[in-house]
């Protein structure tokens, strides 16, 4: 286990490391001048010459690149805009603020609004995925089949706006969404966040009902579970106690797909609620041509992907007993 | 030598596949099919399936003859009919009639604020729309069955290393790295005074949407040519000393057909949504091109007011993408009748 962890985290840090180096020479090698790229629309010469000194562009680009990786670890000192501390990704142009910090901040915002959903999601799915196994064949398992092709077929900012709309402005039962910091008042959070919950989960629950069901069909089938029965358990006895374990495989590992997804989702979720997270934060850095914050928003993105699918190995382990790391 | 998927066509061995769907054909002289006509009888069969594939050709054909119906209906995406007639927009610029303006006139309604046709707007955004997600659909296709077949048939080196870089691909935060990546395709070719021209937009969103789009076509073909390889016909033209080249387009490729048709046919909504979701971010087609996508942009900016306004590129945006799906898995059934949803 322990073996295992260290070959995925050194693989893990191998693979950051590519995305960072490969993000960085696009950035900073494709534009014809990086620093005029920095500068934005309108450029006065004055700025464009601190710029390019303060970028340290009299350097070759392998040594910038160097400087950028090492202020990861160590900090660095930007002259033009004064120490930046450990986790150093650099300065944002647009806002003057260090890009970790700007991150930082928004992180609750994105943190929520992904957990949330991946909650809704999973209870409704693996919960209505069960049902149709259950009643396999039945009313029931035709609805969730059918719904789940539709579902998966809906656009955020499609029924986003629409569900806005008739909850919020016609109906008034919900506050128009919002962040709200959990630990001043957790129902606030609640309330504010629940249609963006609602939204995804119509979108992402579909997955999870499908799989679940033909899982579940499939460890139904199995010989332990045959077993069982032969021994007098009950019905719900064996597929509460036993078949689920066997169907939460392939539900874990779509699911650090879909978290990473709902995560890099973040940018359009954030965009039709107007939430002002990471996603909001790099789609304002793209419209700026804030390249520090694109290249500390894409390897924050990367890190949280890569983290993710490691989570999902050593949970395949604590699910199954009979999947061996190593 | 016979190939699985070439069956002979020997009496027989077809009703026997045939019969394996269900539904026993009935006839008294047992002819001889081909793969192709067994896979068309099933798909006929398939009531879901030539519905959904009936509303996808539907939507194609608005995409193709966008002209025809700009010509038949008298007006196009351009002309702001809003501004310039008078009685049609408020002065917030939303459309006075109900329902967002709709009228024999305007079918779909009034754009707010431009005052431009919904109804051509829609129909030439869903040709803009689609074009792209064919085109990145034929390119990540192209790409990835190359790529797929030849780390999967070299194997070593090769393998290992489009292996990696696949992987690194997937790694990338795909939306967040489609937006990010989009400004700076677009600086490679001019520099920040210009004006973006439309074509080299077109261009960008083309390239960045293949660069992410080939590494799971390709991570697919790539494991059943694993499996292929090992099997005795590969082995017996080996020995007969047919060339890798041959081996590749005569022996692996037709047994490939199926997973190639099937997940480029389930990428390609996804590829109509990932421009839409450009274009509703702002960063997709710019005006004045009309953008299916685009429409969100401004739908979302309007809905407290005008609601019909999204209701039209959202609702046929659902129908399409629905009707993709089922097509998609028709498709798989028809293909593959063993392995059943």
């Amino acid at each position: 286990m322990f073996r295992f962890l260290l070959r995925r985290i050194a693989g893990a840090a191998l693979i950051l490391l590519i995305i960072s180096a490969v993000t960085f020479f696009l950035f900073y090698a494709v534009p014809r001048d990086p620093a005029r790229a920095f500068c934005g629309k309108i450029c006065p010469p004055a700025n464009l010459a601190l710029i390019r000194h303060n970028l340290g562009m009299d350097d070759p680009l392998f040594v910038q690149y160097w400087h950028w990786l090492v202020g990861i670890f160590a900090g660095r000192d930007l002259v033009q805009f004064g120490a930046c501390p450990a986790p150093c990704l650099g300065y944002s142009f647009a806002t003057q603020e260090t890009v970790f910090s700007a991150i930082l901040d928004r992180l609750p915002v994105t943190v929520s609004v992904t957990l949330g959903a991946a909650v809704v999601i999973l209870t409704f799915g693996i919960g209505t995925g069960m049902l149709a196994a259950w009643q396999q064949g039945r009313p029931v398992d035709k609805v969730a089949s059918a719904s789940s092709v539709i579902g998966a077929s809906l656009q955020i900012y499609f029924v986003g706006p629409i569900l806005v709309f008739f909850i919020v402005d016609s109906m008034g039962l919900l506050p128009r969404p919002a962040y709200r910091a959990f630990t001043e008042n957790p129902l606030d959070w609640f309330v504010h966040l629940l249609i963006p919950w609602v939204v995804l989960a119509m979108i992402f629950t579909a997955n999870y009902t499908r799989m679940t069901r033909s899982t579940m069909v499939e460890q139904l089938a199995e010989d332990y579970v045959r077993t069982a029965r032969a021994k007098g358990m009950s019905g719900p006895t064996v597929f509460l106690r036993f078949a689920w374990r066997g169907a939460m495989i392939p539900i874990v590992t779509i699911f650090g797909v879909d978290l990473a997804t709902l995560l890099g989702g973040a940018i359009i979720t954030e965009q039709t609620f107007t939430l002002h997270g990471i996603g909001e934060l790099a789609v304002r850095a793209v419209q700026n041509t804030d390249l520090p914050m694109l290249l500390g928003v894409t390897l924050i993105g990367a890190f949280a992907i890569v983290m993710l699918n490691i989570v999902v190995d050593v949970l395949y382990a604590v699910i199954d007993p009979r999947v061996r790391l190593a | 030598m016979t190939l699985p998927s070439q069956a002979m066509p020997e009496a027989g061995t077809a009703p026997a596949a045939a019969g394996g769907t269900g539904g026993g054909v009935s006839g008294p002289a047992m002819a001889g099919r081909s793969p192709a006509q067994l896979m068309w009888r099933r798909f006929r069969r398939d009531r879901t399936g030539v519905a959904s594939a009936i509303v996808v050709a539907f939507f194609f054909l608005v995409a193709i003859l966008a002209p025809v119906i700009s010509a038949l209906y008298g007006k196009d995406p351009y002309t702001t009919y809003g501004q310039s007639v008078p009685g049609l927009l408020n002065e917030y610029g939303y459309p006075i009639a109900p329902n967002g303006g709709m009228s024999g006139e305007f079918w779909f309604g009034l754009e707010p604020g431009l005052g431009r046709d919904v109804f051509m707007q829609l129909v030439y955004g869903i040709r803009t729309s689609l074009s792209i997600a064919v085109v990145v659909a034929v390119i990540t296709t192209i790409i990835g069955v190359v790529m797929g077949i030849w780390s999967g048939y070299a194997g070593g080196k090769t393998d290992y290393v489009i292996g990696r870089v696949i992987d690194v691909l997937l790694a990338f935060p795909s939306q967040l790295f489609l937006i990010v990546m989009l400004p700076v395709v677009e600086a490679a070719f001019v520099s920040p005074e210009e004006e973006t021209p439309f074509w080299l937009r077109y261009v960008s969103i083309c390239v960045v949407l293949t660069v992410l789009g080939w590494a799971t076509m390709s991570r697919i073909l790539r494991a059943q040519v694993l499996s292929l390889r090992e099997r005795e016909f590969i082995e017996a033209a080996r020995v007969t000393g047919a060339s890798p080249a041959r081996i590749i387009f005569k022996e692996l490729l037709p047994n490939l057909w199926t997973p190639i048709i099937i997940q480029s046919t389930l990428a390609l909504p996804l590829y109509v949504g990932a421009e839409a979701g450009l274009g509703f971010l702002g960063v997709g087609m710019t005006e004045p091109t009309p953008d299916w996508g685009r429409m969100f942009l401004v739908g979302s900016n309007v809905y407290h007011q005008d609601i019909t306004y999204l209701v039209f590129p959202g609702v046929s945006m659902v129908i399409f993408v629905v009707a993709f799906n089922l097509l998609g898995d028709s498709l798989r059934d028809a293909f593959d009748p063993k392995t059943r949803r």
